[in-house]
C-alpha cells in the first residue's frame, strides 16, 4: 500500500480532540502515559505517532521524517493526510523517527530568547514506554516522576537550555508520553 | 443536537484552526508562564466576552467533557450563561454549575473556592496578558525584558506602592513569577485567588483573544506572587463573613441592595455559597 489514502481518522474532529487531550495531559504531566486510537499509518510508524501527526501537523508545519520512517509508504501517507512539507531537520516544526535516527538534536530549531516557542517538537518512536527509569522533576510533576527514556544526557542538556529547547512526544504502539523542555531529567 | 446544529464542526472552530491553537497550547505548557502567540480568530461574540478563553475551550473539549463557565465567580451571569449555551449547541457537551462535576472550567476573573482536582482544566479569559504593558508600552521591549528575565521595572512599581501607601495596593491581576522564571499576569483574578495558583493539581490555561496570546501553568508548578522580604504578599478579602452562608474564608462581592446606601457582602462563588446553604450553613444574626 503506497498510495497512503487509508488509515486516517474516521471522525476527524472528535478523534483529533481525544488525541489532543491525551497529548496535552502527557505534556502537562511528564511521566504520564496515555493511550490514543484512530490512526493506522503504514509501518514503521506507530498508531500513536500517526494519531499525533493527524492531530497536530498540517501544511503550516514542515515535517522531518528520520531514518526508517523516511520511507515511500510513510511519506505518501503523511503527504496525503497532513499536507505537511517534508523537510530536513533544520526547517522542521515536527520530526518523527527512532531516537538514534533523529539526532543530533542541535540540528533542530531551538527557539530564540524572544520567541522560545519557535522550536521543534520531536516524536520519538520507542520500543517500550514505562513509568520507570529516568527521574523527572519540575513543572507538571508533584514530587518526582519516572519515565523510560532512550538516554539521559541529551534530555538533561536540552532541559538546561530552558526556556529554549526541544519538546518530545514519546510513542510506543498506541501509547504515548511527553517530555517538555521544562522537565529536569536525571538518571533514576 | 438538532440537524441544523450538526452543521457545525465539533466545537465550532475548523480543524486547521484547532490544530494551530493546539500547537500553541503545547508550547505554552512546555514553557510555563511564557506568552505564546497564536492566530486568534474572530468568534461569534465581541472581544472582551472571553474570545481567548472560548478558543482554548473549543480546542480542548472532547464530547465526554462536562463544562462549567463562571463570570466573577457566578454561573448565572450573562457572559457565563451565553458561553455555556454556545458550547452546549456547537459541541453538544454536558454543562454544569457544580465545580466538582466539571472537567473543564472556563472562568472570567475568579478561581472556584472548591479545591480543584487533577482531572480538571481551568481556562482563564485574559484581557491584557502582558504584566509589563502598563510599565512599558512597546511589545519589542517587553519581549526583550522577558527574554532577559529583566523584571526590575515591576519590582520598582511594587516598591513605589509600598513607599507611598505602606503596602502593595494591587487588588487584582497581581503579578506572579512562574517556576522561578517568567513573570506572568494571572488575569484579573483578585489577589485573594493567587495562592490557589501555586502547585495546583489542575492544569491552568490562559487565553487572550484580542491580544492573541496563550499561556499556561502545568499542574504542581511553583507560582509566587511578587513581594519583598519585609513586605510579604498577603491575600486579602473583605473582613467579614458572607451575608448568606456565613463563610469566613471565601471571596466576597459587595452588593448594593437599596437606594439608601444599604449593602451586603456575599460569596462571589455562587456554587460554593449554594452548596454551603444546602448543607445547612447560614449567616449568624448581625
Amino acid at each position: 500500500m503506497t498510495h497512503g489514502l487509508t488509515g486516517g481518522f474516521a471522525a476527524p474532529a472528535v478523534e483529533a480532540a481525544a488525541t489532543f487531550r491525551a497529548v496535552l495531559q502527557a505534556m502537562a504531566r511528564p511521566g504520564r502515559i496515555e493511550r490514543v486510537r484512530g490512526a493506522a499509518p503504514p509501518p514503521p510508524c506507530s498508531p500513536a505517532a500517526g494519531a499525533v501527526l493527524l492531530t497536530l501537523v498540517d501544511a503550516d508545519t514542515p515535517l522531518h521524517l528520520a531514518g526508517r520512517h523516511d520511507g515511500e509508504a510513510l511519506r505518501a501517507w503523511a503527504r496525503f493526510h497532513t499536507g505537511a512539507p517534508l523537510v530536513g531537520p533544520g526547517e522542521a516544526a515536527f520530526a518523527l523517527g527512532e531516537w538514534a535516527a533523529l539526532g543530533p538534536l542541535d540540528a533542530y530549531r531551538q527557539g530564540t530568547p524572544e520567541h522560545p516557542d519557535r522550536s521543534a517538537t520531536l516524536i520519538v518512536e520507542t520500543a517500550r514506554l514505562a513509568p520507570a527509569g529516568a527521574r523527572l522533576t519540575g513543572p507538571g510533576v508533584r514530587d518526582v516522576a519516572a519515565l523510560s527514556l532512550p538516554e539521559i544526557a541529551a534530555f538533561a542538556r536540552n532541559a538546561a537550555r530552558f526556556p529554549l529547547g526541544l519538546d518530545f512526544i514519546l510513542t510506543a504502539g498506541d501509547r504515548l508520553a511527553a517530555l517538555p523542555r521544562s522537565a529536569r531529567v536525571e538518571a533514576g | 443536537m438538532t440537524p441544523d446544529d450538526a452543521d457545525y464542526t465539533f466545537a465550532y472552530l475548523d480543524e486547521a484552526t484547532k490544530r494551530m491553537i493546539r500547537r500553541a497550547v503545547l508550547k505554552a505548557v512546555a514553557i510555563p508562564g511564557y506568552q505564546t502567540p497564536f492566530a486568534s480568530r474572530e468568534m461569534p461574540m465581541p472581544y472582551g466576552w472571553g474570545t481567548g478563553g472560548v478558543q482554548l475551550t473549543a480546542a480542548c473539549l472532547t464530547p465526554d467533557d462536562v463544562l462549567k463557565v463562571i463570570d466573577q465567580g457566578a454561573d448565572d451571569t450573562t457572559n457565563a450563561v451565553s458561553i455555556r449555551a454556545f458550547f452546549a449547541k456547537v459541541a453538544g457537551v454536558a454543562t454544569t454549575e457544580s465545580t466538582r462535576e466539571a472537567t473543564i472550567i472556563q472562568t472570567r476573573h475568579r478561581i472556584p473556592e472548591t479545591p480543584l482536582t487533577e482531572d480538571q482544566i481551568m481556562v482563564f479569559q485574559v484581557p491584557i496578558p502582558e504584566p509589563l504593558r502598563f510599565l512599558e508600552p512597546r511589545e519589542t521591549e517587553t519581549r526583550r525584558m522577558h527574554a532577559l528575565a529583566d523584571y526590575g521595572l515591576m519590582q520598582v512599581r511594587l516598591y513605589e506602592d509600598v513607599a507611598r501607601h505602606g503596602a502593595v495596593t494591587l487588588a487584582y491581576a497581581y503579578p506572579v513569577r512562574v517556576a522561578g522564571r517568567y513573570v506572568m499576569d494571572p488575569s484579573p483574578i483578585p489577589r485573594f485567588d493567587n495562592p490557589k495558583l501555586d502547585r495546583s493539581p489542575a492544569l491552568m490555561l490562559f487565553g487572550a483573544g484580542r491580544e492573541q496570546r496563550i499561556y499556561a501553568l502545568p499542574p504542581w508548578t511553583r507560582v509566587e506572587s511578587l513581594d519583598f522580604e519585609d513586605h510579604p504578599f498577603e491575600a486579602s478579602k473583605p473582613d467579614r463573613p458572607c451575608a448568606l452562608c456565613g463563610a469566613e474564608d471565601s471571596y466576597l462581592d459587595e452588593v448594593i441592595v437599596d437606594d439608601a446606601g444599604g449593602r451586603m457582602f456575599v460569596c462571589s462563588d455562587t456554587d460554593h455559597c449554594a452548596n454551603r446553604r444546602a448543607a445547612g450553613a447560614q449567616a449568624s444574626a448581625p
